[in-house]
């Protein structure tokens, strides 16, 4: 049989890539418990110490807790973790489930923003 | 469903509402430019299922297991207000991503699509995404150093785009260009609807 590998591993450079796999941090889940997470839903903690955090929450859990103290978008979460979006939908949805988050989701798409709204966003990118 | 609409949280904590524009074109036709000058961009990392179409191009063998594969997409954010953001989502440049999109433009308040005037043929794929799909969209004629310059005419024609779709002349690295375009999709999409956004008082 092969030598048991060394400590040095000259191949675990950075073009390596991550070493951890993206989904190994949800237990290989792929689907959010409690549905789907649009990319421009907001998420927001609930109060701090408002509830028992249970033991079973990962670091990345605690990351999106703090982050998510003032409302986020779900595309900004995974952003700012620099994780792919499928993951953070189901660390997400961890939270979501045990209460610690909540979710506002998006107008429906067939429901366009009024007028007041498409003239804030011209007012505003002309003034960029 | 404790998914709820409203402008603030039970904690008085403001929920903002995010719009959603997408930035389209051929590879290299800039739209990381465009969306770096005009915003502050941030990668995004989606993980998508490989689909057949990908499998010809991605050599899996001995990998059979791997069924998934990362696209970066680029990512920005304009504050137009404590109320309002807009997110760009370039989206990814090669055709092969397309299942991408079907997520991307749903919802999204329009596009901006980038033509190369040097490769018009690369914007085709975005131009018949966004018109089969009834996606409002704009298109901006990137005029890169060098490159020969068409009248948006020209390019209308040779896209054979609708007569009320927006063609503007635009440089992706100009801050005030990509501002042009946006406020043009903003209008656009306004106009589409029937109620022309008011001019801004001078």
């Amino acid at each position: 049989m092969g030598e048991a590998p060394g400590p040095h591993h000259d191949w675990l450079d950075g073009e390596a890539g991550p070493v951890v796999r993206p989904y190994a941090m949800t237990a290989g889940r792929v689907q959010p418990a409690g549905g789907g997470f649009d990319l421009m839903a907001f998420v927001v903690a609930g109060a701090p110490g408002g509830a028992q955090l249970p033991p079973s929450l990962q670091p990345e859990h605690h990351t999106i807790l703090a982050i998510t103290q003032q409302p986020i978008s779900v595309a900004e979460v995974a952003s700012q973790l620099d994780l792919a979006v499928g993951v953070v939908r189901v660390l997400l949805g961890d939270l979501l489930s045990a209460g610690l988050i909540a979710m506002y989701e998006p107008p429906a798409a067939a429901e366009l923003p009024d007028d007041r709204i498409l003239k804030a966003v011209v007012d505003g990118l002309r003034a960029l | 469903m404790d998914s709820v609409r409203s402008d603030t949280d039970p904690a008085g904590r403001r929920v903002p509402l995010a719009l959603k524009i997408l930035v389209a074109g051929g590879f290299g036709a800039g739209k990381t430019t465009m969306v770096g000058a005009v915003s502050e961009i941030r990668p995004l990392q989606t993980e998508e299922v490989l689909t057949a179409a990908s499998v010809d191009t991605d050599d899996i063998s001995g990998v059979e297991a791997k069924s998934t594969t990362t696209v970066a997409m680029d990512f920005g954010r304009i504050t137009i207000n404590d109320e309002v953001l807009v997110y760009l989502f370039g989206t990814p440049g090669q055709d092969r991503f397309w299942f991408l999109w079907d997520e991307l433009a749903y919802g999204a308040l329009g596009a901006v699509v980038l033509a190369d005037t040097r490769r018009l043929a690369d914007c085709f794929p975005s131009v018949d995404y966004f018109e089969r799909r009834g996606t409002p969209f704009v298109v901006g004629v990137n005029c890169f150093d060098g490159a020969q310059r068409y009248s948006p005419e020209s390019v209308r024609a040779a896209l054979d785009l609708d007569p009320d779709v927006p063609v503007l002349l635009c440089d992706a690295r100009e801050r005030e260009s990509g501002k042009q375009l946006l406020i043009a999709l903003v209008e656009h999409v306004a106009q589409r609807r029937g109620d022309p956004v008011p001019a801004a008082a001078p």
